[in-house]
C-alpha cells in the first residue's frame, strides 16, 4: 500500500493543534514555530501531491486510501484527489502557510488562535479530499465550528458577536439541509441495493429517480452554495469578514467559501446530475444576481473588507455560474476561479489586515498615501486588484473566460449582462487602490507606519506568484482541471 | 544568435520585460543606471525589428517568423505570434518610439525605477497585440496595455488641473483622466471580449488564420436563436466599437484629451504614438477580415464617423486654448483619415482604389505615429520650463528659443501635412482611395461626399496648427519668459537627439516614401484581394 | 550631361543652400548670402542651359525633355513622379530664374549687409538703425543689417526651390508639392517680422486663404488621378482621347462635365494663390514681408504659379470646346478673370501705400490673364504672364528701392511717425535717386501699357485683340476701363512718388541705393522693355514680321491643337492705345501739382465711393463677419457643448447610475430584506438568537468548554444519523 499523504495531510494539521495545546501559553514564540512548521509541512506535502496528480493526469481519484471506520453504517476513512480537489488542495496549504506567516504578531492567546486555525485548515483539508459523504459532513462541521470562536474571540471588536453567531448558524442551518438531503441519498440507495454505504463513488452509481433528484438536489445544493455565499443567503459573509481577524478572513473566503462551492458541486451536481440538470436554470439565475449584485455593492462600500467581501460575493457568483452552466468551459473555468479568487481574497485580507493593524481604520476615505510605508502591500493589493477585474495576463482572467465561455453556450444575454460586473470591478478596485494607496497620506499617518516584516512579505510574495504564473501560464493548472471536468462531464452524461 | 534568429519576434517581444525584471533589481538611489539601462533595453528591440525588416520578404504571402507554443490548451488557444507587413510597420513604430519616449524622460525624477519598468511592460504590451496570431493573445495584450498607461498617467501626470464631476465634485485631473482611460476602455472592450468568447464557443478555436476564414464563410443557419446575419452585425459594431474607442472616433474620443493632457509628456508620445494605431490595427487586422460582408454593408457609417472625427476633431482643436490640448485633439482629425480610408477600402475591398486607400491609411499610422509623439514631445519640451499650457501666456519666444521654433514649426507642417513632408503622402493617398472608390467607374456615390467634407476638415487642420504656432512663437514677446528666473532656456542636446530621429523619418518618408510604401502595398494587396 | 540629367539638378542648389544656411552657416552672414545667392546662380545657369537647348530644337512641343521615376506603389500600378520641360516650361523657367536671381542679389543690399548691427534691432522685428560716430566724432544714425540675415536667405531659398520644383515638374502632384512649399514659405516670409502683431495676422490670413483654394485643388488632383489613372500632364492634356472622354462623363455636380469639374477644382486653387477675387483678401496684406518677398511672391513666382497651373490645365477646361461660346469651366474662369481685373484696378485708385498700390494692381493684372484663358486665348496669357513677371518685379524691387532711400531719410532726421511707405510722404525722389526713377517708370510704362516700346503693351494689346476677335464684348469692354484705370493709378504713382517737390524733410534726405539693388532694377528694366518684341503680332503695322512672332510659334507647341493667332484689327489696338495713353495723361494731370498736406484729389469727385475703395470694398470685415467668428464660435461649441457636455455628460450618467444602483441595492434590499428580514427577524425568531445567546454564554475563553461544545456538536449529529439511517 503506497504513503498515506492525504491522511497525513488532513490529520497533520490536527495533530500540530494538539501539540500546540499541550505546550505552554507564554511559550508564544515555540507555539508560532510549531505553527509555522506544520504549515511549511502540509504546503510542501500538498504541492507534492499537485504535483503528482499534474504529472499523472487520470479521470480516477489518485493517492486513494480507504479505512474501514464504522463498517455497520458503510461509513469509511476514504480519501482521494481529481483534477478538481488538488488545486483545492494546493490552495488550502498555500493560505495555510500565508495565514499563519501574517498570523506571526498576534499577541493574544497565540496558542489557541493557531489551535483553531489548524482545526480549520484539518477540516478544510479533509473536506477537499474525502470521498465519503459522512466523512465530507463530518470535517465539514470541524472547519465551520472554530469560525465561530475565532471570530468570536479574537473579531474585531464592534461586531464580531453578532457576525459570529450570524455566520456560525447560516452554516450550520445550510449543511442540516444538505445533511438531510445526504441522508436522503444513503436512505434510497439502502433500499433500492439493501446496501448501506457512504461511499460516494458508489453512490455515484446509485442512479436514483427523476423525481427524487429533483425533489433532493436543491436542499443539498443550497445548503453548501450558502456556504459558497450564494443569493440570497450571502450577508453572513462580508459581516463575517468584517469581523473576522486578518487570518481568519484568509481563510474564510479564501477557503471556507470554496469549501461550500466544491462540496455543492461533489454531493450536490455529481451525485445528483439529474437533478442538477433540473435546477440549473435556478442556480444560473441566483449565481447571476450575486455577480452583477455582488459588484454594485461593493462600489459603493467605504469599509475595505467590505469591499473585499463583496466583490468575493461576486465572485463566488461566477464559481456557481461555471457550475449552473454543466458545460466543459464552464466548470473549468469554475474550477481555476475557486483556486485563482481564493488565493486572490487571501491577499486582499492580508493586505487590508497589515493596513489596518498599522493605520487602525478600514474606512477608505481616511486612507491615503499608503504605498509610500507599505510598497509590498501596495504592490500585492495591486495585482490583486488587476486579478479580481479579471485583466489578462492574471489568474482572474483564466479562470473567468471559460467560464464567460460557458454562459455563452447557455445565453448570450447572460453573458453579457455579467460582463458588466467586469467593468464595475474595475472600476472600484482602481477606486480602492487609488484612494488608500495613493494620493496624499493624512497627517496623523507620518511616521505611525511601521514597515512590514520579512515573514509578510514572503507570504505576499507566494500569494502574488500563484496568481501572475496561473496568469501567464494556465497549462500550470487547466490541464489537469479539466480532467475533473470530464469526470464531472461523465456524470452528467457528457452534458 | 541561432535562438535570436528562430525565436526573433518572442525576443522582441519579451526583452522589454527582461530589462524591466532587472532594473528591478538595480538600486533605487541609481536614477542615472536605470535610466540608461531602460534606454539601452529599449534599443534593443529596435535593432532587432530593423534587422526583421531587412529579413522580411514582403512578397510572400501570408505571415512570416511564426512561433507557435502551447499556452492554454484546454480552450484551444494557442500562443501564436508573426508578422505581416502590416505588423511590421507597427512594430517597428513601436520600437522606434519607446526608446524616444524613454530618453524623453529622463527628466523624471521621482520613482524613476517603477517609471521606467512600466514603460518596458508597456512596449511589450503594445508589440504582442500587433504580433499575436490568436485571438485570444490578441485580447490579453490588448488588455495589458492599459495597466502601465493607467499608472503613467495616474503617477506622474501633471499635478496640477482639477476635472468637475456632477455636482459641482472635483477630482483631480490626472486621477479623473487616468480612471477614464481606464473604465472606458475596458467597458468599451467588453464587446470585443463577448464576440470573441462566442467565437471561441463557436469554432473551438482562436487561431486567427482559422477564424479568419471560417467566421468570414459562415454566414448559413442560426446562431443563439438569431439568424446568423443579425449575429454577425452585431458582433461586427461589437469589434467596431471596441477599436473605434481605441482609435478614437468621434463620438467614443472623449477620454482622449484629457489622457493625453494628463500623461506625462513620453505617456502622451506614446499614447498618441502607438496606443492609437492598435485601434486601427485592429480594424484591419480583424474587422475588415472578419467581417467582410458587414464591413461593406456599414462602410457608410463607418465613412460617416470617420468624417465626424475628421471635422469636429479639427474644430474642438481650433477651439482650445491648451497647447496640449490642441494637440491631443489633432489625433483625433488625423486619425479620422485613418478611418477614412478604412471605410473606403472597406466599401470596394478588393479593387485599386481600395488598395491605394489602404496604403494610406496603414502609412498615415506610420506618420500620425511620428508627427504625434513629436508634437507631443515639443509641447512637453515647453511646459517643462514654462510649467504652463496655456497658449494666451506664451507669445513671441521665437527670438528666444530660435531651434526650438524652427523644429516646432517643421513638425508642425509635417502634422498639417505639408506636401514634402510625410503627413501629405498618407493623406493625399487616403483622399485618392476614398475618392476613387466615391467615383467608381463614373458612378458616383456617398463616399466622394464623405471625402469631399473630410477635405474641409483639412483645411482646418491648418487653422489650428497655425493658431497653435502663432500664439507661441509669433506676436510682441511676452517679457515674463525673457529675463529673470523664468528666463526661457533652449532646448537641450538630448531633447533634440529625441526629435531628430522623428524628424529625419518625417522627411524621409516624405521625399521617398517608397521603401515603406512598397512592404505596406504587398501587405495590402496579399491581404485584401 | 543629358538635358534630361540637367532637369532634375536645378531646383536642387537652393534646397542645399536651405539646408546649409539652416544647419550649418547661419552665424555667418557673408556666408550665408554667398551660398544663397550662389545657388540661385547655379540654378540661373542651369535653367539658361535648358532653355537655350530648348529653344534650339525645332517642333520642341512633340519632342520635349522628359524623365520620371516611380514614386508610389499604387496597389499592382506605380504612381510616377518626373521632370519635364515643353515650350511653356521653358519660357516660365526663363522668367522665373531671371526674377529669381535678381531678386537674391537685391536682398544682400536690402537687409542692409555690410551695415552695423542695430542699437536696440531684435529677431523678428524690422532693423531700426544704428549709431555710429564718423571720424570727426558726429553721432548720426545709419540703416542697421537685419538681425535675421541668414535665415531670410534660407527661406528665400526654399522658396525657389518650390517654385523650380513647380516649374520641371511633369505630372500636377509634384506641381502640388513645390505649390505648397511655396505656400509654406509665404508664410514664413510674410511673417519674418513676427513681431509685428500686423505681420503674423498678414502670414496666417495668407496661408489659410491660400489653403482654401489648396484644399479643393487637391480634391480636384484626386478626382483627375481617380479618374484617368495619372496625372502626368502629357497622359491628360497632350491625349485627345482622354480629354474627350472626360469631357463627356457628366457628373451630379452642377451638370458639369467631369472635365469642367475637375478644371474648376483645380482653379480654386489658382484663385487662392494667384489671389483672384473673392480669395483677394491675402494678398496686400501680405506686403507686411519685406519688399524682396513681396517681389518674389506677387510677381515672380508665387501668384503666377496660379496662372500657370491654368495655362497648364487649359486643355482640360477647354476640352470639346468648339471655338465659338464659351464652355461653363470657360466662362466661369472668364467672370472671375474681368471682374477681379476691374474690382483690384478701383480699389488701387486709392490706396497711399507704395507697396499696396502695387499689390492691388498684381492682382489686377493677374485677372486679365485668367480672362484671356478664360476666353481661349492661350498665347496672350501665356505672354502677359512672362511680361508682367518682369515688370512687375521691377516694380516691387523699384519701390523697395525707393522705401530704403526714404527709411534712410527717416532715420537721418529721427522722425519715426513717418510712414516711408506712404506715397503722400514723398514727392520729387527723381534727382535722389535717378537709377531707381528711370527704372521704375519703365515697369511703370510696361504696366500701363505704353505703346510700342514696353512690353506690357504687346501682352495687353494681344488679350484685348483676342477678346475682340472671338466678340466676347463684355470682356473686352470690363479689361479695357481696368487698363484705363491701371495707367491712370500707374501715373498717380509715379507723379506722387517722384515728380514734383519733396512733401516732407525725409524725402529731401533720401538717397539712392547701393549697387546689389540698383543692377538687378536695371537688368529687370531691360526685360521690361525688350522682351515684349518676341512677340509682336504678325500683321501689326510696320513692326509686324520685321522679327517673326516667335513667342506663339513656340510656346504654340505645348498644345496639340496649334492656336492660330487672331488677325489684326484696328479697333483693339487703337482702343489700348487710347487707354494707355489717356490713363497715363489723366494721372499726371490729377497729380502733378500735389501739395503737401493736400487731401487725395480724387476723394471730392468719388464721394461716398471714395472710403468704399480705400476699404477695399470691405472685404476683410466681411469675411472676419461671417467666416472667422462662425468657426470660432462653433468650435467653442464642439469642445464645450459637445463633448464636455454632451458625450462626457453620457458617460458621468453611467457611473452616477451605478453608484445609485449599488446604493439602492445595498440600502433598499441587501440591508432591510436580506439582512433585517432574512437574517434577524425571521431567523432570529426561531433560532437565531437563544442559540446565540447560549453560544455567547460560552465564551469563556476556557478551551476545554470549546472542546465539549465541538463533541456535543459530534454527539447531536451521530445521533440524527442514527435516527434517519434506520
Amino acid at each position: 500500500m503506497q504513503f498515506p499523504v492525504l491522511s497525513i495531510i488532513v490529520f497533520a494539521p490536527f495533530v500540530a493543534a494538539v501539540i500546540m495545546l499541550l505546550m505552554k501559553p507564554e511559550a508564544k514564540n515555540e507555539i508560532r514555530v510549531t505553527a509555522l512548521s506544520a504549515a511549511v509541512f502540509d504546503l510542501v506535502l500538498s504541492g507534492w501531491v499537485y504535483y503528482q496528480v499534474y504529472m499523472h493526469p487520470s479521470l480516477e481519484y489518485q493517492f486513494v486510501e480507504k479505512y474501514e471506520w464504522l463498517p455497520v453504517l458503510g461509513i469509511s476513512l476514504n480519501f482521494g484527489v481529481d483534477g478538481m480537489s488538488a488545486p483545492l488542495v494546493l490552495l488550502t496549504g498555500i493560505v495555510m502557510f500565508t495565514g499563519v506567516l501574517i498570523s506571526w504578531g498576534i499577541d493574544d492567546r497565540p496558542r489557541e488562535f493557531f489551535a483553531f486555525l489548524f482545526l480549520l485548515a484539518g477540516g478544510v483539508f479533509g473536506v477537499f479530499v474525502s470521498l465519503d459523504l459522512f466523512m465530507l459532513f463530518f470535517f465539514y462541521e470541524i472547519a465551520v465550528f472554530p469560525m465561530y470562536l475565532l471570530i468570536a474571540i479574537w473579531g474585531w471588536k464592534v461586531t464580531r458577536e453578532y457576525a459570529a453567531m450570524k455566520l456560525t448558524l447560516y452554516l450550520f442551518l445550510g449543511s442540516v439541509f444538505s445533511l438531510v438531503g445526504a441522508l436522503a441519498m444513503v436512505f434510497v440507495n439502502y433500499q433500492n441495493t439493501g446496501v448501506i454505504t457512504f461511499d460516494m463513488l458508489a453512490l455515484e452509481k446509485a442512479g436514483f429517480s427523476q423525481a427524487f433528484q429533483y425533489i433532493w438536489f436543491l436542499p443539498t445544493f443550497m445548503g453548501f452554495a450558502i456556504l459558497g455565499g450564494i443569493f440570497p443567503f450571502h450577508n453572513w459573509s462580508p459581516d463575517g469578514h468584517v469581523a473576522a481577524p486578518t487570518a481568519v478572513s484568509m481563510f474564510h473566503a479564501g477557503v471556507l467559501m470554496k469549501l461550500g462551492a466544491f462540496a455543492a458541486l461533489r454531493v450536490g451536481i455529481m451525485l445528483l446530475p439529474e437533478g442538477a440538470k433540473q435546477w440549473a436554470w435556478l442556480i444560473f439565475g441566483l449565481a447571476m444576481v450575486n455577480v452583477v449584485y455582488g459588484a454594485f455593492i461593493a462600489m459603493i462600500q467605504q469599509d475595505m473588507k467590505y469591499v473585499i467581501g463583496f466583490s468575493s460575493v461576486s465572485h463566488m457568483g461566477l464559481v456557481a455560474l461555471g457550475f449552473a452552466t454543466l458545460t466543459r468551459e464552464g466548470i473549468l473555468g469554475a474550477g481555476l476561479q475557486m483556486f485563482s479568487h481564493g488565493v486572490m481574497t487571501a491577499l486582499f485580507f492580508a493586505a487590508v489586515g497589515m493596513v489596518y493593524d498599522r493605520a487602525h481604520t478600514r474606512q477608505i476615505p481616511e486612507l491615503g498615501g499608503m504605498i509610500k510605508p507599505l510598497p509590498w502591500v501596495g504592490i500585492g493589493f495591486i495585482i490583486g486588484s488587476l486579478v479580481s477585474m479579471g485583466m489578462p495576463g492574471f489568474s482572474g482572467f483564466v479562470a473567468e473566460f471559460p467560464i464567460f465561455m460557458g454562459v455563452w453556450q447557455v445565453s448570450g444575454l447572460a453573458a453579457i449582462l455579467a460582463s458588466l460586473s467586469i467593468v464595475i470591478t474595475a472600476a472600484y478596485v482602481l477606486l480602492v487602490v487609488r484612494r488608500a494607496f495613493f494620493g496624499e497620506m493624512p497627517k496623523q499617518f507620518e511616521h505611525h507606519i511601521t514597515p512590514i516584516t520579512p515573514l509578510d512579505k514572503v507570504a505576499i510574495v507566494t500569494l502574488c506568484a500563484c496568481m501572475v504564473l496561473l496568469g501567464l501560464f494556465p497549462g500550470l493548472m487547466a490541464p489537469m482541471v479539466s480532467t475533473g471536468v470530464e469526470n464531472i462531464l461523465r456524470l452528467l452524461g457528457g452534458a | 544568435m541561432d535562438f535570436i534568429s528562430t525565436h526573433l519576434l518572442t525576443t522582441i517581444l519579451f526583452f522589454p520585460v527582461a530589462a524591466a525584471l532587472v532594473i528591478w533589481f538595480l538600486p533605487a538611489d541609481q536614477p542615472k543606471a536605470v535610466r540608461w539601462t531602460a534606454f539601452l533595453a529599449s534599443l534593443v528591440p529596435f535593432g532587432l525589428s530593423v534587422w526583421l525588416w531587412t529579413q522580411f520578404n514582403a512578397s510572400q504571402a501570408g505571415f512570416q517568423f511564426q512561433e507557435q507554443y502551447t499556452w492554454f490548451e484546454a480552450i484551444n488557444s494557442t500562443f501564436h505570434v508573426g508578422v505581416d507587413g502590416l505588423s511590421l510597420t507597427m512594430v517597428l513604430l513601436t520600437t522606434l518610439l519607446t526608446p524616444l519616449a524613454i530618453l524623453a524622460s529622463f527628466n523624471i525624477t521621482e520613482k524613476v525605477k517603477a517609471y521606467m519598468m512600466l514603460f518596458l511592460f508597456l512596449e511589450t504590451g503594445m508589440l504582442g497585440v500587433f504580433l499575436a496570431l490568436d485571438l485570444l493573445i490578441f485580447f490579453v495584450f490588448w488588455e495589458i496595455g492599459l495597466v502601465p498607461m493607467y499608472f503613467l498617467i495616474n503617477q506622474w501626470g501633471s499635478p496640477k488641473g482639477e476635472r468637475e464631476l456632477w455636482g459641482g465634485m472635483k477630482v483631480s485631473a490626472r486621477n479623473y483622466a487616468s480612471l477614464k482611460f481606464m473604465v472606458y476602455t475596458m467597458a468599451g472592450s467588453l464587446g470585443l471580449l463577448l464576440a470573441i468568447q462566442m467565437l471561441g464557443v463557436l469554432f473551438q478555436t482562436y487561431d486567427l488564420m482559422t477564424l479568419t476564414e471560417k467566421w468570414s464563410g459562415f454566414n448559413e443557419g442560426t446562431l443563439l436563436g438569431m439568424n446568423v446575419s443579425t449575429v454577425k452585425a452585431i458582433s461586427f459594431w461589437a469589434f467596431t466599437i471596441a477599436f473605434a474607442l481605441k482609435v478614437p472616433v468621434w463620438p467614443f474620443h472623449t477620454w482622449l484629451p484629457d489622457a493625453h493632457t494628463e500623461a506625462p509628456t513620453a505617456g502622451s508620445m506614446i499614447l498618441a504614438g502607438v496606443l492609437l494605431k492598435l485601434g486601427a490595427y485592429g480594424f484591419l487586422r480583424l474587422v475588415l477580415p472578419f467581417y467582410p460582408v458587414e464591413s461593406q454593408y456599414y462602410a457608410g457609417w463607418l465613412a460617416f464617423l470617420a468624417t465626424m472625427a475628421i471635422v469636429f476633431g479639427a474644430f474642438a482643436s481650433f477651439g482650445q486654448t491648451d497647447f496640449k490640448r490642441l494637440v491631443a485633439y489633432s489625433s483625433v482629425n488625423h486619425m479620422g483619415f485613418v478611418l477614412l480610408g478604412i471605410a473606403a477600402a472597406a466599401k470596394a475591398i478588393g479593387t485599386q482604389d481600395a488598395t491605394i486607400a489602404l496604403n494610406g491609411a496603414v502609412l498615415q499610422m506610420f506618420n500620425h505615429g511620428l508627427s504625434a509623439a513629436g508634437m507631443f514631445f515639443l509641447v512637453g519640451v515647453i511646459y517643462e520650463r514654462t510649467h504652463t499650457r496655456n497658449l494666451n501666456e506664451f507669445g513671441g519666444l521665437f527670438p528666444l528659443v530660435p531651434v526650438y521654433g524652427g523644429i516646432l514649426i517643421f513638425t508642425s507642417m509635417a502634422s498639417l501635412g505639408l506636401p514634402g513632408l510625410n503627413g501629405f503622402v498618407s493623406e493625399f493617398l487616403v483622399v485618392r482611395g476614398a475618392f476613387g472608390v466615391g467615383y467608381a467607374g463614373g458612378e458616383w456615390n456617398y463616399m466622394a461626399v464623405y471625402t469631399a467634407i473630410a477635405m474641409l476638415g483639412l483645411l482646418f487642420t491648418g487653422a489650428y496648427i497655425l493658431k497653435g504656432v502663432r500664439k507661441v512663437l509669433h506676436g510682441p514677446l511676452n517679457e515674463h519668459w525673457a529675463h529673470g528666473e523664468h528666463k526661457l532656456t533652449e532646448i537641450n542636446t538630448r531633447e533634440i537627439l529625441v526629435m531628430a530621429p522623428l524628424m529625419i523619418l518625417i522627411l524621409i518618408l516624405g521625399i521617398w516614401p517608397m521603401w515603406m510604401l512598397d512592404v505596406i502595398n504587398k501587405a495590402m494587396l496579399l491581404l485584401f484581394s | 550631361m543629358a538635358p534630361e540629367t540637367l532637369i532634375w539638378l536645378i531646383p536642387l542648389p537652393p534646397l542645399l543652400a536651405f539646408f546649409l544656411i539652416v544647419l550649418f552657416t547661419n552665424k555667418s552672414k557673408a556666408l550665408s548670402h554667398t551660398i544663397g545667392v550662389g545657388a540661385a546662380a547655379l540654378s540661373w545657369l542651369g535653367s539658361m542651359v535648358i532653355f537655350f537647348q530648348a529653344i534650339g530644337v525645332d517642333h520642341f512641343g512633340e519632342k520635349i525633355f522628359k524623365s520620371s521615376i516611380n514614386w508610389l506603389p499604387t496597389g499592382t500600378d506605380f504612381l510616377k513622379i518626373g521632370v519635364q520641360i515643353d515650350p511653356l516650361g521653358a519660357v516660365t523657367l526663363f522668367f522665373v530664374a531671371w526674377t529669381i536671381f535678381m531678386i537674391f542679389l537685391y536682398s544682400v543690399g536690402y537687409q542692409n549687409f555690410g551695415q552695423p548691427k542695430g542699437d536696440h534691432d531684435r529677431p523678428g522685428l524690422p532693423p531700426h538703425g544704428a549709431t555710429v560716430t564718423d571720424e570727426h566724432g558726429h553721432k548720426h544714425t545709419v540703416l542697421s543689417v537685419e538681425p535675421m540675415y541668414s535665415r531670410f536667405f534660407a527661406f528665400l531659398a526654399l522658396f525657389a526651390f518650390g517654385m523650380y520644383v513647380l516649374v520641371v515638374s511633369d505630372n500636377l502632384l509634384t506641381l502640388f508639392v513645390g505649390w505648397e512649399i511655396m505656400g509654406l514659405c509665404s508664410y514664413l516670409l510674410i511673417g519674418f517680422w513676427y513681431g509685428k502683431p500686423s505681420a503674423r495676422n498678414a502670414a496666417v490670413k495668407a496661408f489659410m486663404t491660400t489653403r482654401v483654394g489648396d484644399v479643393f485643388m487637391l480634391l480636384g488632383l484626386a478626382l483627375l488621378y481617380s479618374a484617368t489613372g495619372t496625372l502626368n500632364y502629357r497622359a491628360i492634356f497632350y491625349n485627345e482621347e482622354v480629354l474627350h472622354s472626360l469631357a463627356t462623363t457628366m457628373t451630379p455636380v452642377l451638370g458639369l462635365s467631369a472635365a469642367g469639374l475637375i478644371g474648376l477644382l483645380l482653379f480654386i486653387g489658382t484663385i487662392g494663390k494667384s489671389a483672384q477675387w473673392p480669395l483677394h483678401v491675402w494678398l496686400p496684406d501680405a506686403m507686411e514681408g519685406p519688399t524682396p518677398v513681396s517681389a518674389m511672391i506677387h510677381a515672380a513666382t508665387m501668384v503666377s504659379a496660379g496662372v500657370y497651373m491654368v495655362i497648364r490645365i487649359f486643355p482640360l477646361v477647354t476640352a470639346d470646346w468648339t471655338g465659338h461660346g464659351l464652355t461653363t469651366a470657360m466662362s466661369v474662369i472668364a467672370f472671375i478673370g474681368a471682374f477681379t481685373a476691374i474690382f483690384a484696378a478701383t480699389i488701387a485708385l486709392a490706396q497711399n501705400d507704395i507697396k499696396r498700390v502695387l499689390a492691388y494692381s498684381t492682382i489686377s493684372q493677374l485677372g486679365f490673364m485668367i480672362a484671356a484663358l478664360g476666353m481661349g486665348a492661350y498665347i496672350a496669357a501665356a505672354f502677359h504672364l512672362v511680361t508682367h513677371a518682369f515688370f512687375k518685379a521691377l516694380l516691387f524691387l523699384g519701390s523697395g528701392s525707393v522705401i530704403h532711400g526714404m527709411e534712410h531719410g527717416v532715420l537721418h532726421t529721427g522722425n519715426h511717425k513717418v510712414d516711408p511707405q506712404d506715397m503722400w510722404n514723398m514727392g520729387g525722389l527723381k534727382n535722389k535717386m535717378p537709377i531707381t526713377f528711370w527704372t521704375f517708370l519703365i515697369g511703370g510704362l510696361a504696366l500701363s501699357g505704353f505703346p510700342l516700346v514696353t512690353a506690357g503693351f504687346w501682352s495687353k494689346d494681344e488679350i484685348l485683340a483676342d477678346a475682340f476677335a472671338h466678340e466676347h464684348w463684355t470682356i473686352l469692354a470690363t479689361l479695357s476701363i481696368a487698363a484705363l484705370m491701371t495707367a491712370f493709378y500707374t501715373m498717380r504713382q509715379i507723379t506722387l512718388t517722384f515728380l514734383g517737390q519733396p512733401r516732407t524733410k525725409e524725402a529731401e534726405h533720401a538717397h539712392e541705393t547701393p549697387w546689389t539693388m540698383t543692377t538687378p532694377l536695371v537688368v529687370l528694366s531691360v526685360f521690361a522693355v525688350g522682351f515684349g518684341w518676341v512677340g509682336i503680332p504678325e500683321h501689326f503695322p510696320g513692326l509686324g514680321g520685321l522679327i517673326p512672332n516667335w513667342f506663339h510659334d513656340f510656346v504654340g507647341g505645348t498644345l496639340i491643337k496649334h492656336p492660330k493667332p487672331v488677325e489684326f484689327s484696328w479697333i483693339p489696338l487703337t482702343i489700348s492705345l487710347v487707354v494707355a495713353l489717356g490713363g497715363l495723361t489723366l494721372g499726371w494731370l490729377v497729380y502733378k501739382d500735389v501739395k503737401a498736406g493736400d487731401a487725395d484729389p480724387l476723394e471730392k469727385p468719388l464721394g461716398f465711393l471714395y472710403p468704399f475703395l480705400k476699404n477695399k470694398w470691405y472685404f476683410d470685415e466681411f469675411y472676419s463677419y461671417f467666416v472667422i467668428k462662425p468657426m470660432t464660435w462653433i468650435s467653442e461649441v464642439f469642445t464645450k457643448g459637445m463633448d464636455q457636455g454632451v458625450i462626457d455628460g453620457i458617460l458621468h450618467f453611467f457611473a452616477r447610475a451605478a453608484l445609485f444602483i449599488g446604493h439602492v441595492f445595498r440600502n433598499y434590499f441587501d440591508k432591510p430584506v436580506i439582512n433585517e428580514l432574512i437574517g434577524d427577524k425571521l431567523g432570529a425568531y426561531w433560532t437565531f438568537q437563544p442559540a446565540g445567546r447560549a453560544l455567547s454564554k460560552t465564551q469563556t475563553g476556557r478551551i476545554q468548554t470549546y472542546l465539549i461544545g465541538a463533541v456535543a456538536v459530534f454527539v447531536a449529529i451521530g445521533a440524527a444519523l442514527y435516527l434517519f439511517a434506520f
